[in-house]
């Protein structure tokens, strides 16, 4: 027994250091049922808000069959919440074994607890008080019936935004790399490009709009082009530079060792301009989500700026707040994903930059 | 020549009436080399050494094809050198390892600069192995120590098996030991490979260590003032008599040779 708890304590500052929270402590089976009670306790609350208390708001609660059950979106909110109960009750249950997963667990407990503490609060003050004006800020319920009612326009207009953003950033990517390569290469390139890339790069992209939309056949391609210009400019600027800061020095080691112009750029040169490429990337990405939903909204048969529109003309905006919740999640998703190559690519940087 | 390397007869590099000269930022010409003419024999290792601002790295420069002469020319088995090319490796000071890429990757670097890669993949691990960095395969250069990278940016110039294998200062960053490491490790691979070196060093005891013959420069103009034959066995002993007095005639010809007191600057 001693023995076991000896090279337990021994063990004690490797396990601490995986735990990679600013501020994270390790927690102790003992102490785990708090925080176990904690992360399900704020979703509890949510639904004894929205089932305990009733709704004053003028809000119609209607029936809807989903695959032969009837919900009313209240029950489908309480649904939902109990899911997330499930989920972390579980998630809670498997950690109790692993001294890293509890931690990370117990971490995460008062965050969670402050969302479900936050939509009761939101569901309380809104339908049930009336605190909050209707139907600027419909209840946490009352959003999730968009996804009911129309879940397949939702989704619809959902792909109508991921291929628009798809299709414009990775051309923009493209373009961008290119030309920051030129630019940062080729002295003269620099001399009648860089300048022009300077004045249009303040431009917002959407300036572009009445332009793009007289010019091009399509409003889809119209909205295309205003992605591309505005990842373009920022990839571009910060290629150049990331091209033209490489080392004398390795370039004239690859010279030595046998290599012509295009090894210099594409495996000198590019690569040492990596991170800079990704910061731009990074960037262009804020810039490119802020086009697409202007886009969207002044001029686009789809996507979930459309949607947004579309739903604020009939006061609908329970249907604004879904629409903005699935954009929190999709670009998000892109962000990461973005982040995932871009570790990938710069692997090397591991343990050199500080993070 | 007394020396353990096998030296085959003849001249490999011919530098011819060099000269080359710099405009400095207050726009002073300056003669970084007056005059130069060296031959260099086959399989010799050969020091170039003076002080700050003599134009040795300058002159190794030229002989790499990274700068070129005003007039004069050089040639490397009669063949005229015109600008950087495998055959003459190049070592620099420091920084030029590839950081993105792993030590086997900097490696292969010349291999892939000229397309001949896939034939020739197996030497990678021959001259990893050479160099004494197996088990480092994978590193990048941040994660290795700066000897250790000298090791990688040898092994990358020797890859493409050059006829001469040139050293800008390769120990200058590094602290004693490390250095004595590197210079053991030199030896070894000119006794093994027979490649022509030609190092540019501030060091009289490396040079005298490592050294065939010794080019002693002088600045303002960048002039050769003299070569000295190191008639030493190898391995060197840096504390015998002969290595002191070598190293005694060769600071006093320093001190004599930039008696007239000069203004300190760099080129």
């Amino acid at each position: 027994m001693g023995n076991v708890s000896q090279n337990y304590t021994s063990a004690l500052p490797i396990i601490k250091s995986k735990l990679s929270k600013k501020g994270q402590k390790l927690i102790s089976k003992k102490e785990w049922p708090v925080y176990f009670i904690l992360t399900l306790a704020g979703f509890a609350t949510a639904i004894a808000s929205n089932a305990f208390i009733k709704q004053i708001a003028d809000v119609e609660i209607k029936v809807y069959n989903v695959a032969g059950i009837n919900l009313t979106f209240n029950t489908f909110y309480r649904f939902v919440l109990g899911l997330l109960i499930l989920i972390y009750g579980i998630s809670g249950i498997y950690s109790y074994f692993d001294p890293i997963r509890r931690s990370n667990f117990a971490y995460r407990a008062p965050f969670r607890f402050a969302v479900g503490i936050g939509l009761g609060l939101w569901d309380f003050l809104g339908t049930k008080l009336l605190l909050l004006p209707q139907p600027f800020f419909p209840g946490p319920a009352k959003i999730l019936e968009a996804f009911i009612m129309e879940g397949d326009f939702i989704w619809e207009n959902t792909l109508y935004s991921l291929r628009l953003f798809v299709v414009g950033f990775s051309l923009g990517v493209v373009f961008g790399i290119g030309t920051g390569i030129l630019i940062g290469w080729f002295p003269k390139v620099y001399y009648w490009v860089y300048p022009v890339l300077k004045m249009t790069g303040v431009i917002p992209a959407v300036a572009w709009m009445p332009f793009a939309l007289t010019l091009f056949p399509t409003p889809f391609m119209a909205a295309v082009f205003l992605i591309i210009i505005c990842a373009w400019f920022s990839i571009a600027g910060l290629t150049a530079q990331g091209i033209q800061s490489t080392p004398k020095a390795q370039l004239e080691v690859a010279k030595t060792l046998g290599a012509k112009t295009s090894f210099l750029v594409f495996h000198v040169a590019v690569p040492h301009a990596m991170p800079q490429i990704f910061t731009g990337i990074s960037n262009a990405n804020g810039f490119a989500f802020t086009t697409l939903v202007m886009a969207e909204m002044m001029g686009q048969p789809g996507g979930l700026g459309y949607y947004i529109n579309l739903s604020k003309v009939w006061s609908a905006y329970y249907k604004v707040f879904a629409s903005i919740l699935v954009m929190a999640i999709l670009f998000s998703l892109i962000m990461k994903i973005i982040a995932k190559i871009r570790d990938r690519v710069l692997r090397w940087q591991k343990g050199w930059v500080k993070e | 020549m007394s020396t353990n390397h096998p030296v085959s007869e003849g001249i490999i590099l011919k530098i011819e009436n060099v000269n080359r000269t710099y405009i400095d930022e207050d726009d002073n010409q300056v003669e970084a080399l007056q005059d130069i003419n060296l031959s260099v024999r086959r399989g010799e290792f050969l020091s170039i050494i003076g002080s700050s601002g003599c134009g040795k790295t300058t002159l190794l420069r030229l002989i790499a094809g990274l700068d070129k002469p005003e007039t004069g020319k050089l040639t490397l088995d009669g063949e005229e050198i015109v600008g950087p090319d495998p055959q003459r490796g190049y070592v620099f000071q420091q920084g030029g390892l590839f950081n993105w890429l792993t030590v086997e990757k900097n490696i292969a670097t010349g291999l892939k600069a000229r397309r001949v890669y896939k034939k020739n993949k197996d030497l990678i691990s021959h001259y990893i192995n050479l160099v004494g960095l197996t088990g480092f395969e994978k590193a990048y250069p941040h994660q290795i120590s700066g000897g250790m990278a000298q090791r990688v940016a040898i092994a990358r110039a020797l890859i493409n098996n050059p006829k001469v294998l040139l050293l800008d200062e390769p120990m200058g960053a590094l602290d004693s030991f490390t250095r004595a490491d590197i210079q053991e490790k030199l030896l070894e691979l000119h006794k093994k490979n027979k490649t022509t070196m030609i190092l540019v060093t501030h060091d009289v005891d490396e040079a005298i260590y490592l050294s065939d013959r010794i080019v002693i420069m002088t600045p303002r103009p960048g002039k050769i003032s003299e070569i000295m034959e190191v008639n030493l066995p190898h391995p060197r002993d840096r504390g015998s008599t002969q290595f002191l007095a070598i190293r005694k005639e060769i600071l006093e010809k320093f001190h004599l040779a930039s008696a007239l007191p000069q203004p300190e600057y760099t080129i």
